[in-house]
């Protein structure tokens, strides 16, 4: 075990005693791994590199670009148009963003699927919503720096969510913009704020994996395992290999994007100079934020869609303690995983109809996605998890493979628990 | 007992002394730290616009900036006023008379910002002739009153003035 672990060479060993670095390289190396995880848990490494890849392009786009309201947006036409290779760090700093949230939204799903926000790994949930929130500010204050149309007016939208609190609500959004409408303190507190909030991200991260690396990853049929045993696997070299080949295969979607369309995910608005006399006439967020935007809407009332929102993110906190079944993985609750593919359905049609205009069949559709978006998590999961007949788990990831099933999840165990 | 308690009281004492003055003194050197995102002097300078109106023809409009934000001046037709002058306060959702929103009838002066979350409505639009917000579907009325949509308040009046028959003063 990497505990007692002691580095060959003297140097190392005088090193090690001082600060045992190798000791934790050592652990991470060895890390007992189930040896029954899909491609589904290969997003973990994709974020690292993404939250990576994002942090070495912002700091090179922030040598060039001109935070002030009079400048910044030349500043990005000359970063597209001057600056050696400009044009392919600001794609992929751009594109970046919406692969980020890709792969973080697959992760998300994939935990509600195999359950692994369940007892023991609730603070890795909620570290990682935290992260996901962090994501948001920073990809929207982000979205806010070049300073186009939808930038502005973007801006004007969110920050004025803040303004739905009651008797506060107005001075909180004057403190926000630093003067009475969006305009240049705003852009360069955002400036600021966009530069520190990534390195924020990166802490949550280490507590994340740090969390993660207490209880050991959760697996596809979500059962317990002893580690290291026979159904483990090192994560170096059998983790790091696919992790990297899932990895070139999304880096190969990710070049397609900057390559082929690299403004096929963001608005022909934000290519004009923001303007505080005209709005824009369908103001819509990017893609990752449309289905809360949809929520938003869906409300006539100014507060409840802002508390309804917010609510939609906080909600998924919760989630640990709403859901009570027995069983971790939705593989063995077959009633329950149609509920989830119609959480999946429900959040793809929000997103739809957040670009859509509200009004028509489009609201009526928001207001129905956002009713079972919430009875998903406050009715259907927290009764269902109590009720629901699951089937047999088996005993261990070895058992039923080595008894000559092919599938994992068709396995029986002695039929104890029927 | 009766002794170590007492001298336990003094030493508590000490201790929450020191956590007030330690807490104030965190306080006041936060403070400036909050405060500095709020509006700057330069920003608060800005404070007032004059407009000459002479130009305005009945039924149109301008838009000024007046702290960064747009502000409608409306010159309304005699139709408009009736219409703004003639709806009952029960069918307002904020209910305001035309009356308290205007200086003179004719002109109409408020903040061009929607209530719900600050667009820019576009004039001559929407169910009640008046002003309609693209982004999320409010209707104001020609006095600039909701009457559909999610936005809670009627358009905000700043303060203004008539500095003479051609020229408005805002702020």
């Amino acid at each position: 075990m990497s505990e007692n672990y002691v580095p060959s060479s003297k140097f190392g060993k005088w090193f090690n005693d001082r600060l045992p670095l190798l000791t934790l390289s050592k652990h991470l190396t060895d890390y007992p791994t189930p040896k029954n995880l899909n491609y589904w848990w290969t997003f973990g490494g994709i974020l690292t590199f993404c939250l990576i890849s994002q942090i070495i392009t912002g700091i090179v786009l922030g040598m060039h670009y001109v935070a002030h309201a009079d400048m910044a947006f030349s500043s990005i036409e000359h970063i597209m148009r001057d600056v050696n290779y400009g044009w392919l760090i600001r794609y992929i700093h751009s594109n970046g963003a919406s692969m980020f949230f890709l792969a973080v939204y697959i992760h998300i799903f994939r935990s509600l699927f195999y359950g692994s926000y369940r007892s023991p790994r609730e603070i890795i949930w909620i570290l990682g919503m935290l992260i996901y929130l962090l994501m948001m500010a920073t990809a929207f204050m982000g979205y806010v720096l070049p300073w186009g149309q939808m930038s502005f007016w973007g801006a004007t939208v969110i920050t004025n969510l803040f303004s739905a609190i009651p008797l506060v609500g107005e001075s909180i959004v004057t403190w926000l913009w630093g003067g009475y409408s969006v305009d240049n303190p705003t852009l360069t507190r955002f400036f600021s704020l966009h530069y520190l909030f990534p390195f924020l991200i990166l802490g949550l991260v280490v507590l994340h994996i740090w969390a993660l690396h207490v209880p050991g990853n959760n697996n596809p049929i979500g059962i317990d395992i002893k580690k290291p045993s026979k159904d483990t696997v090192p994560f170096h070299p059998y983790i790091t290999i696919k992790d990297l080949f899932a990895l070139l295969i999304f880096m190969t979607i990710f070049a397609g994007f900057i390559f082929f369309a690299p403004n096929i995910l963001g608005h022909s608005d934000n290519y004009i100079e923001a303007n505080p006399l005209v709005t824009p006439k369908h103001i819509v967020p990017e893609w990752y934020l449309l289905p809360f935007y949809a929520i938003l809407r869906a409300v006539p009332d100014k507060l409840g869609g802002v508390v309804l929102m917010l609510g939609s993110i906080f909600i998924l906190m919760a989630l640990p303690w709403l859901d009570s079944s027995k069983v971790r993985s939705t593989v063995f609750r077959p009633l329950y995983k149609k509920f989830f593919w119609l959480l999946v359905i429900d959040v793809l049609a929000l997103g739809y109809v957040g670009a859509m205009p509200a009004e028509g069949l489009y609201l009526l559709i928001a207001r129905v996605g956002t009713i079972y978006y919430f009875a998903h998590f406050l009715i259907v999961l927290p009764v269902l998890s109590r009720i629901e007949k699951t089937e047999p788990v088996p005993l261990s990831i070895s058992e039923p493979v080595l008894g000559g099933m092919l599938k994992p999840e068709m396995a029986r165990s002695d039929r104890k628990d029927v | 007992m009766d002794k170590p308690e007492k001298k336990g009281n003094r030493r508590d004492f000490i201790f929450t002394a020191s956590y007030t003055v330690g807490a104030i003194g965190v306080g006041a050197t936060i403070w400036p730290l909050i405060d500095q995102m709020n509006p700057d002097s330069s920003v608060k300078a800005l404070a007032s616009t004059e407009v000459d109106i002479s130009q305005i023809e009945p039924g149109k409009s301008v838009t000024v900036l007046w702290r960064g934000k747009p502000v409608f001046i409306k010159r309304r037709t005699q139709e408009e006023i009736a219409e703004a002058q003639s709806v009952s306060l029960d069918d307002l959702p904020h209910p305001e008379k035309d009356q308290d929103r205007v200086k003179n009838p004719e002109w109409l002066v408020m903040l061009g910002i929607c209530t719900h979350l600050g667009c820019v409505p576009l004039s001559d639009k929407g169910e009640y002739n008046g002003w309609f917000c693209p982004c999320h579907g409010s209707h104001y009325d020609t006095s600039g009153r909701i009457r559909k949509g999610p936005a809670p308040t009627n358009m905000e009046i700043p303060k203004y003035a008539f500095v003479d028959d051609n020229t408005i003063k805002i702020g």
